[in-house]
């Protein structure tokens, strides 16, 4: 099964032809993502990688029956290009760029309310389903296929999480970056949730960051919620106040958002927690057993 | 990126926000004539720095006469303010604002923020003006007025009047009050700021609402859109080196440690300042040296890291997806031949093409220490800066 990307997921890309959605559309291919098309305005009719290429997202939906799209238009664009897959009902769209004005997202939240479409980043390195296909810029050969699932805002340190556990031999149901952006489409909750209710997942790794409520509020959800076990890394222990770490959204506004005062009250709730990220497969790997 | 109080109540007036007459000025001379031109009996000479706190620190001040406002221009201008935000060293005075003094007969606060719960943008307002909101929000959590703008219709009138009625602005303030939530509302979503306040929002002895403090804040990523918000960025009130990384498409932000940090990406650089700190040691900077980095990128990051003299040695952890460890080597040994680096290198590579990168780096003559993984990279770079601060020590003791 897995979460939001699994074996019956038809994928497009939208902004197809461009230099990195031909490279990463190159790269799913590869471990076998179901790549059905993709949209290029003004391209329509023409193929490439040997694959057909529409106009508009409506035209790749009713041609190619698309529920999954991987954005790659760069963030002035991004906005009406996710509004787009919103309004041709696409269920899972993947938004790769980082620099989305936030009052863009704001009003893309506001179109997206009362449809079944999910928004994955922006600003994620994507998602990946491990022996299933991908749809981001992951490095997919670090993952392999295993019982755990991974949901963080940083793609890094997701890939650091996922080499130490590789190291202690497990693997990954699904891997899901939510991304860095301060309004993003998918919050931690959520894609605990998918976890939750995913037969081939028994235990979650959620990786969050300085700023926001987020990861507070998905660790009271799963307090009452998951019977699962949720292992948590918060990133930013010595980050000052008030600066922006790299991601638009990890910066500290106030005292509930420093890492400290997350973590501790994330272990408060009784979920598996670590402090030191060296420590994340090994933390996981206790929580399993 | 922030602006000045001068230049966010410039932009306020343009959308019916009423602030106090006054202008910014660079000299005492400029500031005498201003007090003259705008009149009135008392003026206030405000420190423009991007800091809050600037009245505890000395740099808010009232004059009574127009020789009072030039000699208090003349202390203000050319000195260096130290608040609660500027650190140590302070942040030194290039202009203040001159504007008429305001009888104030009570304060308020209002302010919007993007919500990151709501994904909305909600307006924030308190009868406790003049005070930090945070502290409000802190102590007196329940003072504090909360209302979620739809982005489909924006900011409604009933909303406002909610607002207005619920802090205590009634009869003939109720309509000024809608008009000064409107206008905040529109300056934000029209200029893509991220945050803007009015505090104090105060009640003057002529009746009138007045704006006599404001902050705004934009969004770095719609600046491409906004030239003339983009016109208003200070460079001198920026740190050089976060400066020169922007320049370079690398994220630099100075902290007080000594280990210097190359990292990519935004959490493995946390996670990186995270590991040194509970080993017992301290990060001086973070830095992000992004996505597909080229080896000049690379040596540029040296470049910036190492302008910041308390650096002791550099940590530099890579853990390549869209990178290659390759290309980082080379910028490595770039860096190294290049600035003449004597200090200790420690590489923590890992990901895609990660044995060409340590073939390049050992095939170099230069003695990096190659760490296998987070934690030792953390451990080695610790002892190592330990090590060396205990050489330095002694020799500063001995007498000469």
């Amino acid at each position: 099964m897995s979460v939001f990307l699994n074996k019956d997921s038809r994928v497009i890309f939208q902004g197809f032809t461009g230099q990195h959605a031909t490279f990463h559309a190159e790269e799913a291919m590869k471990i076998g993502t179901n790549v059905t098309g993709g949209v290029t305005p003004g391209k329509g009719g023409t193929q490439h990688l040997g694959l057909p290429v529409f106009d508009t997202v409506e035209e790749a939906v009713r041609e190619t029956g698309a529920d999954v799209s991987g954005i790659f238009a760069p963030p002035p664009f991004a906005a009406d290009a996710i509004m787009e897959a919103i309004d041709a009902g696409i269920k899972t769209i993947v938004v790769i760029a980082d620099g989305i004005p936030v009052q863009d997202m704001v009003r893309v939240e506001r179109y997206r309310l009362g449809t079944n479409s999910i928004i994955i980043g922006p600003n994620t390195p994507g998602i990946i389903t491990p022996g299933v296909g991908k749809v981001g810029i992951m490095p997919s050969h670090i993952y392999s296929p295993g019982r755990v699932g991974i949901v963080s805002r940083s793609g890094t340190l997701n890939y650091e999480a996922v080499a130490q556990m590789s190291d202690l031999g497990l693997g990954q149901s699904s891997s899901i970056g939510i991304g860095g952006d301060p309004v993003n489409g998918t919050d931690f909750a959520t894609v605990l949730k998918a976890f939750e209710d995913d037969p081939d997942t028994d235990a979650v790794l959620m990786i969050g960051e300085i700023g926001g409520p987020q990861e507070v509020d998905a660790a009271r959800w799963a307090k009452k919620n998951m019977r699962k076990p949720l292992i948590c890394y918060v990133a930013g222990l010595s980050a000052p106040p008030g600066r922006r770490m790299g991601h638009a959204g990890a910066i500290i506004s106030s005292e509930s958002d420093t890492a400290t005062a997350k973590i501790d009250t994330i272990e408060a709730l009784g979920m598996f927690v670590v402090r030191n990220p060296a420590d994340i497969g090994a933390t996981v790997l206790r929580a399993i057993k | 990126m922030n602006i000045h109080e001068y230049q966010t109540k410039d932009l306020l007036k343009h959308y019916g926000v009423p602030v106090p007459p006054g202008r910014v000025v660079h000299t005492d001379a400029q500031a005498a004539t201003v007090a003259e031109e705008i009149g009135g009996a008392r003026w206030v000479v405000k420190a423009q720095i991007h800091s809050g706190g600037r009245g505890k620190a000395g740099g808010v001040r009232v004059g009574s006469s127009i020789d009072e406002v030039r000699v208090i221009a003349n202390e203000i201008i050319g000195s260096v303010l130290v608040t609660h935000q500027t650190g140590a060293e302070g942040r030194l005075v290039r202009r203040v604002l001159v504007e008429q003094a305001s009888n104030i007969v009570r304060e308020y606060y209002i302010g919007l923020v993007i919500d990151r719960a709501t994904r909305r943008i909600t307006l924030v307002a308190s009868a406790e003006g003049g005070v930090e909101i945070e502290v409000v929000a802190q102590q007196t959590p329940e003072r504090i007025i909360r209302e979620i703008i739809d982005p489909a219709v924006g900011l409604l009138d009933f909303q406002c009047r909610k607002v207005a009625y619920k802090v205590g602005l009634k009869g003939t303030l109720l309509p000024q009050a809608v008009k000064v939530m409107k206008g905040l509302y529109r300056c934000m979503r029209d200029n893509d700021a991220i945050m803007a306040e009015i505090n104090p929002l105060a009640i003057v002895d002529s009746g009138q609402l007045l704006a006599l403090d404001a902050k705004m804040s934009f969004d770095d990523n719609a600046l491409y859109r906004r030239p003339t918000v983009s016109e208003l960025r200070d460079f001198d009130e920026e740190d050089p080196k976060e400066v020169e990384a922007t320049g370079h498409g690398l994220n630099y932000i100075a902290l007080d440690g000594d280990v210097g940090c190359i990292v990519n990406g935004a959490g493995l650089a946390m996670a990186t300042m995270d590991a040194i700190t509970l080993h017992g040691g301290r990060p001086a900077n973070f830095l992000d040296v992004g996505g597909g980095a080229t080896p000049e990128k690379v040596a540029n990051a040296f470049h910036i890291v190492l302008q910041d003299p308390a650096v002791k040695l550099i940590l530099i952890n890579i853990f390549a997806g869209i990178n290659r460890c390759d290309w980082i080597a080379t910028g490595i040994i770039q860096a190294m031949r290049d600035q003449n680096i004597k200090m200790p290198i420690i590489v923590r590579l890992a990901g895609t093409n990660v044995e060409e990168g340590r073939a390049i780096l050992n095939a170099s003559q230069f003695p990096f220490i190659i760490a296998s993984d987070l934690n030792d990279a953390a451990a080695i770079a610790v002892t190592e800066v330990n090590n060396i601060v205990k050489k330095v020590a002694p020799l500063e003791k001995e007498p000469s």
